[in-house]
């Protein structure tokens, strides 16, 4: 059980190739700018195609280039922190975090609409941002972008949950508050999690599991 | 020598017919324009260039030329002029339904040339997010990239009604110069000042020049004010 993945991609300078199993536990993807790792986590997300490969959550085959299967990134149900949060700016905290439920995929674990509502007051609540509900993105600080754009990520209990370098646009001062804050927020999840970072300090802090990522090549595990 | 005084109804018929023709090209113009947009900035068709030329073309080409196009495609020997004819019995040419064809093929390009630019100035992060959270891409484009181009597409139907009631060139090969069916604001003026109706001449241009202003005044104000910021 957990996310099985093996994905090779021709990038302009080298090749991306790695072959990772995971828990429901929390990978860390570490590696400097341009080394494959944003990659990864588009190509476990479906907005980019390997050129061949498996990934794999608990047995479900979200991609098999052998057996040409390859799941839309709207049915692969993940979660996905965007580097810059994407919270959408035409919409107040609360609609951004609603905003998957409200597609069909958001029902089909069964839960009726009450629940879900029920369930994304609780997240918010949780995360603390339920003061903010009717404010836009525009208007409230990184930090609690961060934890919107976490909150709109979770609710729709997502299968995997895919973290883009989701510390980096923090500044200093608030990122240690928010690092105390994911501590606790990690243990939550209980998914397969993964966390790319060019900062050592939040493999340390996070990682149930690490990689190293140069030129596409895993040179560290 | 006396004046001779004006005629109010000569003078407003064209007013309420330029806004009633520019309000429909609107609305029309704005229809195809933003589907197109979609369709070729968001999926994969092919000859999307060629598709593209023909969509610019009557903004490039002089409106007497598209006004000669339009007359032998809708005209009563034209292949749609005669089906029309034929079918339902209605006859475009020289009619009101001549001047909103023409306006509104001569102003698409410009609702089409907005609404592109505003669809590829939408930060694609946003559409991308929208899709991880189960959104296929005709719910992304409602959601998320149309709401997001709400100033592209606005300034896109201020700049698609003021070229509509200002059309002048196609609307009088297609729908002529009739008082009372056909005449707009642009072929009164033209028509009051080939008859030495200098007085109707200036009221109208009045009329046109201060809504004009106050169109695009009120839309640079509004743009101002509309701004969503970053993220």
């Amino acid at each position: 059980m957990g996310l099985d993945f093996r994905i090779k991609k021709q990038l302009n300078y080298f090749e991306l190739d790695v072959d990772v199993s995971i828990g429901n536990e929390l990978l860390v993807i570490e590696g400097p700018s341009g080394a494959g790792k944003t990659t990864i986590l588009n190509c476990l997300a479906g907005l980019v195609i390997p050129d061949s490969g498996h990934i794999a959550i608990d047995d479900r085959v979200l991609f098999d280039s052998e057996q040409r299967i390859n799941i839309h990134v709207e049915k692969r149900h993940i979660g996905y922190l965007f580097q810059s949060y994407a919270l959408f700016p035409n919409m107040t905290v609360r609609n951004n975090v609603l905003y998957g439920l409200r597609s069909k995929r958001g029902f089909r674990r069964g839960s009726s609409r009450k629940a879900m509502l029920e369930y994304a007051d609780y997240t918010m609540e949780t995360l603390g941002i339920s003061h903010l509900s009717d404010k836009r993105p525009t208007h409230i600080s990184g930090g609690e972008k961060q934890r919107v754009a976490l909150a709109r990520a979770m609710v729709t209990r997502p299968a995997l949950m895919l973290l883009d370098e989701p510390f980096s646009a923090l500044d200093e001062n608030t990122k240690d508050m928010v690092y105390d804050e994911f501590m606790s927020f990690k243990d939550t999840l209980k998914i397969p999690t993964v966390l790319i970072t060019h900062n050592h300090k939040e493999t340390e802090l996070f990682a149930d599991k690490n990689i190293k990522l140069k030129e596409g090549r895993i040179i560290q595990k | 020598m006396r004046r001779r005084p004006l005629n109010h109804k000569i003078m407003f018929e064209p007013v309420i017919l330029s806004l009633k023709v520019a309000t429909i090209a609107t609305i029309i113009a704005f229809i195809f324009g933003v589907f197109f947009a979609y369709l070729l900035t968001k999926k994969n068709i092919p000859g999307k260039n060629i598709w593209e030329t023909i969509l610019i073309l009557p903004m490039i080409l002089p409106p007497s030329i598209v006004g000669y196009l339009l007359l032998k495609v809708f005209g009563r020997r034209g292949p749609i002029g005669a089906f029309l004819l034929d079918t339902f019995g209605i006859q475009v040419v020289f009619t009101w339904i001549a001047c909103v064809i023409a306006a509104s093929i001569v102003a698409l390009p410009l609702m089409y040339q907005n609404a592109k630019g505003a669809f590829q100035s939408v930060d694609k992060t946003y559409e991308l997010a929208a899709r991880t959270l189960g959104s296929g891409s005709f719910k992304v484009f409602r959601t998320v990239t149309f709401p997001l181009s709400g100033p592209g597409i606005v300034s896109g139907i201020v700049l698609t009604f003021a070229r509509a009631l200002g059309e002048f060139g196609a609307t009088l090969m297609l729908a002529g110069n009739i008082p009372g069916k056909t005449q707009t604001i642009p072929t009164s003026i033209y028509y009051a000042v080939v008859t030495g109706k200098d007085e109707q001449a200036n009221i109208l241009v009045t009329i046109m020049v201060l809504f004009s202003f106050a169109l695009v005044f009120g839309l640079n104000m509004w743009l101002k004010k509309k701004n969503y910021g970053g993220n």
